[in-house]
């Protein structure tokens, strides 16, 4: 007990007396967290862009058109493909999913979207978190995703209007907003939700398309009844359905274009970013080590168990970092309070926390050489180098 | 309880260099009394670091016994040693003696605070010892604000101030000019002979002996020549002054 209350006093005073040099420390941590946490809500952020629509979705798989290899825009199914797998057995509803890009030109500043054309009320279309369903049909209604109001300040009951190129012509379409639902950014751009009618009069299209009003969709999201069922359903659904594949959301998430290379490069940078913090910190204390190196020869020689000295080493060390993660943390989160919703940083994810954590024991862990070394020196010391 | 706080019986102390065999401590033996203040002293080499070194507990002998305080060095576990070096012995080095981060106050109450006997009383006792070595002005002065003369006393009362059995001092004068040593020096002895502890100082100043009460001479780890009465100690002290 004596021994931790020593080694906490001498870590303390130390700190105290040298505060200048030990506040620098943990501001180059704090940077370091900040840089991390920033990486981290990017990563998120990013992901968020590109799953989010997926990830959200009321299903458990997704059917493709078979050899599309799980690629949403290269797949692109026969139109009795949705019925087919809403008769199985096991399957509580599907829902057919088109996608394409669209662009709102009745803005100061057009605005490129994900324009999905989904069945109000399957599986596809997300929960409205505000105004109603577009009607059926070629009804010119759409529902938008928050992130459109976000950026643009539209609201229920406005009208847009979109450009399409069809053929070699612009088209122009207009429509208006009746609903609202929240977190389903697909492929980096905010979406609206519109009729399958609607969206296959409205999506940009060749020439050769423009004589057929028979939309097909890019992939169906299955919901099922039993969701343990997964790797059964699939199987039953791949020899029951003609022409098809089948994957589960995360699959399909990580064959979203780009995703998986993009998650890897931000998860590379965060992982550098961590190391080079681990040397710094291990530098930092093994310098101060070895100016020290008389001091605590003195320590030991009066008495000092290395048990004190090692602790106190590691007291210091937890104490620069907590502060220097501490400071970076609370940055960070002043940072994201001014930050515009077109960034995509999202902090609210776990993987914040989950670094704030791994950031904590790098301090250790970068410092456990300069421990060692702390422990190892020889009391004599203070005799010889005097 | 004995006397004797100190008992050096035989002590050999032995390195290799270049494969030769050299006794940087050879067969010495001595004992010190408590309230007894010795010097040791000899030339560069002469094995007097070394020696202090064993009887710090730094340094393991290989051959030969040391008691302090009737606790046989040679029979104790590194472990051991550390308490005994924390309970029975008081030190002061060449430099670099304080910690740089606590004051002259907490240096001394550092002694106390490592044995679990730092409260009120020990505290007060703390004050009144750094007052006596003149430092009563400086308790809350970081050693880097302080002159060296100053920090030696404070290390001077760190050595003390937890009653050790056996204080040493290894070149306390090394790095003061000659009036401030010889204050240095003086109060040490003091301190010793009042508080009835067994004094070691190490040193090449033979000036510095008039304050001993016994000089132990070394050469070539030998321990050559005891001068024991005043009249020897002091034809050695005017020696070495001319």
């Amino acid at each position: 007990m004596n021994s931790i209350f020593i080694a906490t006093y001498l870590a303390l005073k130390e700190v105290i007396r040298n505060r200048g040099r030990f506040l620098m420390v943990a501001l180059v941590i704090a940077l370091i967290t900040v840089l991390v946490l920033f990486i981290a809500a990017l990563g998120e952020g990013l992901s968020d862009a590109n799953r989010q629509y997926v990830a959200n979705l009321d299903a458990q798989l997704i059917v493709f058109l078979e050899k599309s290899d799980y690629s949403i825009t290269a797949s692109r199914l026969e139109t009795n493909t949705v019925k087919a797998v809403r008769r199985l057995e096991g399957v509580a509803d599907a829902g057919p999913i088109y996608t394409s890009n669209s662009e709102i030109v009745s803005l100061p500043e057009p605005l490129k979207i994900s324009m999905l054309g989904v069945e109000a009320e399957k599986p596809g279309m997300p929960p409205l978190v505000d105004g109603r369903y577009f009607r059926g049909g070629e009804a010119r209604e759409a529902v938008m995703d928050m992130s459109v109001a976000q950026r643009t300040g539209l609201q229920i009951g406005d009208e847009i209007e979109i450009r399409s190129t069809q053929g070699t012509e612009d088209e122009f379409y207009k429509l208006k907003i009746v609903g609202l639902v929240d977190k389903q950014a697909y492929f980096f751009q905010p979406t609206i939700f519109v009729p399958a009618a609607t969206w296959e009069l409205m999506r940009p299209q060749p020439e050769a398309d423009l004589n057929s009003d028979t939309p097909y969709p890019n992939i169906v999201a299955v919901k099922l009844e039993d969701p343990t069922q997964v790797e059964a359903m699939k199987l039953l659904l791949v020899e029951r359905v003609p022409n098809i594949e089948v994957a589960d959301i995360e699959t399909t998430i990580n064959n979203i274009p780009g995703y998986t290379a993009q998650q890897g490069t931000v998860q590379t940078q965060a992982v550098f970013t961590l190391l080079i913090g681990i040397l710094v910190i291990g530098g930092f204390f093994q310098i101060q080590i070895l100016q020290k190196v008389p001091q605590i020869g003195v320590l030991k020689a009066i008495g000092s168990s290395n048990y004190v000295v090692g602790l106190s080493a590691v007291i210091q060390i937890i104490i620069v970092t907590a502060m220097g993660v501490g400071i970076g943390a609370t940055l960070n989160y002043l940072f994201s309070l001014g930050l515009p919703p077109t960034i995509p940083l999202a902090f609210n994810g776990t993987r914040s926390l989950f670094a704030i954590v791994l950031l904590l024991f790098i301090g250790p862990l970068g410092g456990l050489v300069s421990i060692i070394y702390a422990v190892r020196i020889e009391p004599l010391k203070a005799l010889r180098l005097g | 309880m004995s006397d004797v706080a100190l008992e050096v019986r035989d002590l050999v102390k032995s390195f290799s260099l270049d494969g030769a065999t050299i006794n940087a401590v050879d067969q010495v033996s001595f004992q010190v009394k408590f309230g007894e203040f010795v010097a040791l002293v000899g030339p560069s080499g002469s094995g007097k670091t070394t020696m202090l070194s064993i009887l710090a507990a730094l340094l393991t002998p290989t051959s030969g016994q040391v008691l302090i305080d009737g606790q046989d060095l040679s029979k104790m576990s590194e472990k051991e040693r550390v308490k005994l070096r924390r309970e029975k012995i008081g030190f002061t080095f060449q430099s670099n003696n304080l910690i740089p981060y606590l004051s002259a106050r907490e240096n001394v109450e550092f002694m106390l605070r490592l044995n679990g006997k730092l409260d009120h009383a020990s505290r007060i006792r703390s004050d009144e010892l750094l007052a006596r070595l003149g430092l009563a002005e400086r308790l809350h002065n970081l050693p880097a604000q302080m002159s060296g003369g100053q920090q030696q006393r404070v290390a001077i009362a760190r050595a003390l101030i937890h009653n050790p059995a056996l204080v040493l001092a290894d070149e306390p004068t090394a790095s003061l000019d000659t009036e401030r040593a010889f204050q240095v020096v003086e109060t040490f002895a003091n301190l010793i002979h009042e508080n009835g502890r067994a004094g070691i100082i190490v040193t090449h100043d033979l000036r510095m002996c008039q304050f001993v009460d016994r000089v132990l001479q070394m050469q070539d780890g030998k321990l050559v020549r005891v001068y024991e009465t005043k009249k020897e100690i002091k034809d050695l002290v005017s020696a070495a002054v001319h």
